[in-house]
């Protein structure tokens, strides 16, 4: 990235204000074309792991980057559980906190192999759209046990109600379309209830396709945060006890001391812009702080039934699906 | 029915003045649409506002004194999909880039 050296707009992180560079206009004065855009615009993926999705994305507007965040979180479908058939519940905990405890499970579902549920389908749904499981528990004493055992795990059969014991209902073709292991909550050992002897749970539940922005259960994502690239550069030599003094001010791994017990900036990427070297009078004018204004940090985090990736790409989609539909709005009058 | 509207209002101004109401849109469509149709030069205002929280409606204005206010509309939204357009084919291809390296690397 170095090597395409760009004019970088800066806000500058100051001990009581944020201020801008003088010739600085917030990007306000710009003429928006489309070969500008793609002139600026660059992406490079950091990190892609278990943990999620680290990318940049630089060379764009605020409201765009921002956009993509809200689009991700509540735009992007994905599947949970809707509707909850309460047949049976002698167990402690209500029916409608279980209700509600059984639409924040995950699942594994890809939603775009789903449609929506329009007004005129049926309450029952169809194979299309909608997923059906059946979580049917009951809680035994075991007989087995002695007088002596006091473990619940040694006394009683079932007394812990885990997501692992829901069970899929194909509907219609849908067994020979998906495997169990492709539409089961993503995680078994989430604990839904905790039962004892006699208590019984006997549900039905239907899943179905939705958007984040009618209930958090749907959104695909955990978090999806951008921040703004740190820039720190040091306007002195600052070494010895002062060295490591500043090391603390920031971050683990921003500030490197070289053998010379002198300070430098080794990586401002990760530090969390806390500021802290204000609070030294020794250390207030040896850094500039600031931010790159237009270089998003992505971090994208997701739930389990999409990448990370493709929730991104899924994101980007769904505002050019927006922006077709109103195109062909003002094209048909 | 469609999602887009007119607000009455402004047939004595000309062609050039506009408000747009958008069903079912907010911030996420109404603020990247301002940031783009804003920075036309010949548009001389662009704002948008949702007058009301739990009506699922956004207010878009746009003033030019040299187009119509429908056709910079257009324009804005055929620009917000070409950049789309272009966010997908280069993250699709940093990403490839990114998991060959990956690949190599291992």
């Amino acid at each position: 990235m170095a090597s395409t050296k760009r004019q970088q707009p800066l806000l500058y992180m100051e001990e009581y204000r944020v201020k801008q560079d003088p010739q600085d206009y917030g990007l306000a004065d710009d003429v928006f074309t489309i070969d500008s855009f793609k002139e600026n615009l660059q992406i490079s993926i950091v990190k892609n792991d278990e943990e999620g999705l680290e990318f940049d994305l630089i060379g764009v507007y605020p409201a765009i980057a921002n956009a993509f965040r809200r689009l991700m979180l509540s735009d992007v479908p994905s599947m949970a559980i809707e509707k909850v058939y309460i047949y049976n519940n002698t167990s402690i905990i209500q029916d409608e906190v279980l209700a509600h405890r059984m639409g924040l499970l995950p699942l594994r579902a890809d939603p775009r192999l789903f449609a929506y549920r329009t007004e005129e389908s049926t309450e029952a749904g169809t194979e299309q759209d909608t997923l059906e499981y059946e979580l049917k528990v009951k809680c035994t004493r075991r007989r087995d046990a002695g007088k002596d055992q006091s473990n619940f795990d040694d006394i009683y059969k079932n007394h812990k109600v885990y997501s692992g014991h829901l069970k899929w209902l194909p509907k219609g073709k849908q067994a020979q379309i998906y495997s169990e292991s492709a539409v089961n909550c993503i995680h078994d050992d989430i604990l839904i209830a905790q039962l004892r002897p006699g208590h019984e749970l006997d549900l039905r539940l239907v899943a179905v396709k939705g958007l984040g922005r009618d209930h958090a259960k749907f959104s695909p994502v955990a978090t999806a945060t951008y921040r703004l690239l740190p820039q720190i550069t040091l306007n002195r030599e600052v070494s010895g006890k002062d060295a490591y003094l500043l090391q603390s001010c920031f971050s683990p791994g921003v500030i490197g001391i070289d053998e010379n017990e002198t300070a430098y900036v080794k990586d401002a990427r990760y530090d969390t812009c806390s500021r802290n070297v204000y609070r030294y009078p020794q250390l207030n004018e040896a850094v500039t702080l600031a931010r790159v204004r237009d270089h998003y940090i992505f971090s994208i985090e997701s739930v389990g039934a999409l990448k990370p990736d493709v929730i991104f790409l899924e994101a980007v989609k769904v505002l050019k699906k927006k922006c077709r539909a109103f195109i062909d709005e003002i094209e048909s009058e | 029915m469609g999602a887009l509207a007119e607000l009455a209002g402004d047939e004595k101004n000309g062609e050039g003045s506009r408000t747009f109401v958008f069903t079912n849109e907010g911030h996420t469509l109404g603020n990247a649409l301002k940031t783009i149709i804003a920075r036309y030069p010949e548009v001389d205002f662009c704002g948008y506002t949702i007058p009301h929280p739990t009506e699922q409606k956004l207010h878009f204005r746009i003033q030019s004194h040299r187009d119509r206010a429908i056709d910079i509309l257009k324009r804005g939204l055929e620009d917000l999909e070409g950049l789309c357009d272009h966010t997908i084919v280069t993250f699709e291809k940093e990403m490839s880039n990114f998991n060959a390296v990956k690949v190599e690397n291992t």
